[in-house]
């Protein structure tokens, strides 16, 4: 039960969210802001009490609740939490609060409603983690879009509807897919055992046939690369993080991207590691893609919320090589990328959005010389920068280089040209620092610099960069047993001698006895 | 023996015996307030009877009815539909008749046109199918021309009865070709001669497809859908949200019990026209549908979609089709009174409200008639926590057991394509109200906000059944299976 509390916290906080306008303009942001903290203190209780739980063997996951829900298609409400779980839920807190921290001066009309949808949608995502019955994973899936789709549509720039509209129907036109997929696993279990299931554990246990397998696993990758997003699906994002206001980009940088991921890591390569493995080439060589040609389009961007826009699709390429490569220390890394890639990015996003309300502009050609009107602006921008293109000692290296380092053996010649990706990463991020902060002074205007609870905020997520990026360990040991297993059942498989069946059973039983010994 | 006929039929006798009183209570003295208290009364107890005539079914009252738990929960969703549009009818017309104008009619027809789809709904032979769908569509025909001073009702009266003319007279013949070649003219026979005989005859084939026209007319199925739009659009709002639940949803049940007992989706040339029907009903009615700047018509083709997806749901055969088409249609019918409910109270503060432009804005000035709004285009686009999310799940989810890739591929192309149509409109609701839209719009502002109990109740009735099917669809689901069980179980107990 405490981890639907972890759910409703958010989804029950909103409406007072968007009623608390009325007592006072600043009582929705401190009511959201309220909701957060708590769900993320009750987070880190969940995880840290049954940790000693999870050492003595006692399943896979921390905690688990289990409800039935609809019988006829053995939909249960399902909830599970373990180590990735835990890391995700708590960077969506610290992401969440850094969105509202962002969006307290941006925005000035219907304060309550906006985060009313923030709340919604956080609420949603954590859902979308904990969720390990697929139906109802699908259901939170779907659930965070409308309020993420309003906020864009309501608050965003001028060319809030185009961008909406192509958020909303690449993304729903992935999950539909992904849909089929789900309810075809749910029948062939059907025929396998006379009962449909939805259960992440029953649907484990399922002999896929391999070309089925390939089908399904190409269906839940098409679903999760549109959020992540992978070229080619990636059209979606550049205008649409544009286009959202400041607090909705850092969301969708800092966590919905996650989402894809997420399901790359938690659905797809326990349910189909040989038809993963099959495609491996495929998707590492679509993750290489990414990385350069979002990195090489990052390089030829005028607007600032763009540049970060491209750098994202860029970083996200690390965590879809990493979450292919199929060894422990890459997964790692891609768990490591994905927390350090939402800091970065979403620090990147606020101090975007902090530069466009001051001079009523996103073009770089219009700035430059910032350092001097904006000297806290400036010095965190270059922080997030140098975080961004993987400084040693912050947490996007530790990330990067994890997941370089952890699939260089599979696949040599792609983590050369992967590895390119950071010298342009570089050449972006000190370029729009050049653009911005450096040289000439364009525009003479005398602006305010960050506010003091801004400036804390970045500070904090800074400080957290650097944390991570000293002593990994937090991250990487929660989520270690979580993917342990993930690699063990990329390792076990099929080398020619195995029928494919049969190694595909064993995967599977060691995946769902659960715990590292 | 003839007390349980009687009991079994409840149902039907009673809305019939109320009708009749119906029309002499408007011969004593005409009060509107009065006649549509007494039409929503009539329809909750004829409503009540259903339970009781439950105890009897299932039971075959002559040849000519089948009183059976899908008989029955059909009943149940036709009267409760016409319930809530009797709710949303009496500001309508209020607003759109003068005082000395007799209205009470309209509540008549209502009831008759609601007793023909109870007729539909346990029709199991050629007469009582006819005259189902002939009282039906003959009261729809004069509701759709109620408002016979202006120009669009008219003309779309004149369509629906052109259609309503054309559908019986290719029935009429499909069902003598049906005769002629088996000689008998209950469902269950008809079907019998086909199982005998080695192969199908021509004529037979050939009269079971004019049958099925004939209902695709009836269920505005492309490309038969011509007269959708136009009716849709002209017919007064509460008839438009009558033609969209209640008619279709007995025309629905009808085809149910019509393709089980006849076992039609065995026959291939059928389920190529069905697979075909489907197609070009998913595709029309949502590229259609793009490009319209009128509500109800927009709404008119996402129906035609709609019932796409509903023969996709169908074409699965089995057990799980027929539990995903009532599902769908149990859905659809709540989706569209929400859509056209709105429609109908926002219409009912003077002037139709029909364009997308009345609606900018709407979210602003009356934040819950357009949340309520807002909540049936989510449903319609298959949004979780909406009944329609539900809906679809279960008809992707009859396709794809059923192995129906490509039909499911195409219903999954259209519901993204349909998303860009109900998005518009749903964004349409909250963004600012342009300067030209304003004027008018004050002086709907200035009306009192408050919208009438009987508008309150049967629109939060509706939003809550969307809202509940989303989360909690078990209970019906369960309801369901037991009355298509009992469907499939009279189809197979007949000699």
């Amino acid at each position: 039960m405490s981890l639907w509390l972890l759910i409703l916290i958010p989804i029950l906080a909103a409406p007072f969210a968007w009623l608390g306008q009325q007592w006072s303009r600043s009582a929705p942001p401190w009511i959201a802001l309220g909701a957060l903290s708590v769900d993320c203190f009750l987070a880190l209780l969940l995880g840290s009490r049954d940790h000693a739980v999870q050492a003595s063997g006692h399943g896979a996951w921390l905690v688990e609740s289990h409800i039935s829900w609809i019988p006829r298609w053995g939909i249960s409400l399902h909830l599970g939490l373990d180590g990735l779980s835990l890391i995700l839920i708590v960077l969506t807190a610290c992401i969440g609060v850094l969105a509202i921290i962002a969006s307290w001066a941006e925005i000035q009309s219907r304060v309550g409603l906006f985060h009313c949808n923030v709340l919604l949608a956080l609420g949603g995502v954590i859902g979308v983690f904990l969720a390990i019955d697929l139906f109802l994973f699908f259901f939170f899936w779907e659930l965070m879009l409308v309020p993420m789709y309003l906020l864009i549509v309501i608050w965003g720039h001028a060319e809030r509807r185009h961008a909406s509209f192509k958020f909303f129907l690449f993304t729903q036109a992935g999950s539909l897919v992904l849909l089929v997929a789900i309810v075809a696993l749910a029948l062939l279990h059907q025929q396998a055992t006379g009962q449909p299931s939805f259960d992440y554990a029953d649907l484990m246990e399922l002999t896929l046939s391999s070309e089925m397998a390939r089908w399904l696993m190409l269906a839940f990758l098409i679903g999760f690369l549109v959020k992540l997003p992978a070229p080619p699906f990636h059209t979606w994002l550049p205008d649409t993080y544009t286009e959202a206001p400041t607090g909705a980009t850092i969301i969708l940088a800092g966590i919905l991207a996650k989402t894809g991921a997420y399901g790359l890591l938690r659905f797809t390569i326990p349910l189909f590691p040989e038809a993963m493995s099959e495609f491996t080439p495929i998707a590492m060589g679509l993750g290489v893609v990414g990385i350069l040609y979002a990195a090489v389009l990052a390089c030829a961007q005028t607007d600032i919320k763009r540049l970060v826009a491209y750098s994202s699709i860029s970083h996200m390429g690390f965590i879809l090589l990493g979450t292919f490569a199929g060894t422990e220390l890459a997964l790692q890394g891609a768990v490591m990328q994905m927390v350090a890639h939402g800091l970065s990015t979403g620090g990147l996003f606020l101090l975007a959005g902090a530069l466009e309300e001051r001079y009523q502009t996103r073009e770089m050609g219009h700035m430059g010389g910032l350092w001097a009107v904006t000297p806290r602006l400036a010095t965190m921008a270059l922080f997030f920068a140098c975080a961004s293109l993987g400084l040693p000692g912050l947490a996007n290296f530790i990330g990067e280089f994890l997941v370089l380092f952890g699939s260089y053996a599979t696949q040599p010649l792609m983590i050369i040209l992967a590895s390119l990706g950071m010298v342009m990463a570089a050449i972006y991020s000190l370029g729009m620092m050049q653009r911005t902060f450096f040289g000439r002074q364009q525009d003479s205007r005398s602006v305010s610099d960050l506010s003091n609870v801004a400036f804390g905020t970045v500070l904090f997520i800074a400080a957290l960069q650097i944390w991570l990026g000293l002593y990994p360990r937090v991250v990487l040991s929660t989520a270690q047993p979580v993917m342990e297993q993930l690699a063990r059942a990329a390792v076990a498989l099929p080398s020619m001698s195995h029928p494919p069946s049969e190694s595909l059973l064993s995967s599977n039983r060691t995946a769902s006895q659960g715990t590292t010994p | 023996m003839i007390l349980q006929d009687f009991i079994a039929l409840s149902p039907i006798l009673a809305l019939g015996a109320i009708s009749l009183v119906t029309m002499l209570a408007i011969a004593f003295g005409r009060h509107h307030a009065r006649i549509a208290v007494f039409a929503f009364v009539s329809c909750l107890l004829t409503l009540a009877t259903v339970p009781w005539a439950a105890t009897a079914a299932p039971r075959a009252v002559t040849t000519l009815l089948v009183v059976d738990g899908h008989a029955l929960l059909y009943m149940g969703l036709v009267l409760t539909a016409t319930m809530v549009i009797i709710a949303l009818s009496y500001r309508y017309l209020n607003a759109q008749f003068h005082e000395e104008e007799g209205v009470e009619e309209y509540y008549l027809l209502l009831l008759l046109a609601t007793f023909g789809g109870l007729v539909l709904t346990t029709a199991a032979h050629f007469v009582s199918f006819f005259l189902g769908f002939e009282l039906l569509g003959l009261s729809l025909c004069s509701l759709i021309g109620y408002l016979r001073t202006r120009r669009h009702p008219l003309e779309a009266a004149v369509k629906y009865l052109l259609l309503s003319i054309t559908a019986s007279a290719l029935l009429l013949f499909g069902l003598a070709l049906l005769y002629f070649e088996s000689g008998a003219m209950t469902f269950h026979a008809v079907g019998a001669i086909v199982k005998q005989a080695q192969s199908v005859p021509a004529l037979w084939l050939g009269g079971l497809i004019l049958v099925l026209v004939g209902i695709a007319l009836k269920l505005g199925l492309a490309p038969f859908h011509m007269w959708i739009p136009d009716v849709y659009q002209g017919a007064p709002t509460p008839i438009t949200t009558y033609i969209a639940t209640v008619s279709k949803a007995a025309v629905v049940a009808l085809l149910l019990r019509f393709a089980t007992e006849v076992e039609i989706l065995e026959l291939s040339p059928v389920v190529h026209l069905f697979s075909l029907l489907a197609v070009v009903s998913m595709v029309t009615g949502n590229i259609l549908a793009l490009l319209q700047q009128n509500v109800k018509r927009l709404l008119a083709y996402s129906s035609i979609a709609h019932f796409g997806y509903v023969l996709v749901a169908l074409l699965a055969g089995g057990p799980p089709a027929a539990e995903a088409v009532t599902f769908y249609v149990i859905v659809y019918c709540a989706m569209s009174l929400g859509a056209f409910g709105v429609v109908t109270v926002y219409s009912s503060e003077g002037g139709d409200k029909n364009r997308v432009e009345d609606y900018q804005g709407l979210f602003w000035t009356r934040p819950w008639l357009a949340a309520m709004l807002a909540l049936s285009l989510l449903s319609l686009a298959g949004i979780p926590v909406t009944a329609g999310f539900i809906g679809k799940f279960y008809a992707i989810t009859a396709g794809v057991d059923a192995g129906l890739w490509w039909l499911v591929l195409a219903l999954i192309a259209n519901s993204v394509v349909s998303l860009y149509y109900y998005l518009r409109l749903f964004v349409t609701l909250f963004s600012e109200a342009a300067t030209s839209a304003t004027l008018p719009q004050q002086e709907t502002v200035q009306r009192p906000a408050f919208m009438g109990w009987a508008t309150v109740c049967s629109l939060g009735f509706v939003a809550s059944i969307i809202l509940l099917l989303g989360v909690y669809p078990e209970p019906l689901i369960e309801l369901i299976r037991h009355s298509v069980s009992n469907l499939l179980m009279v189809a197979v107990q007949k000699p």
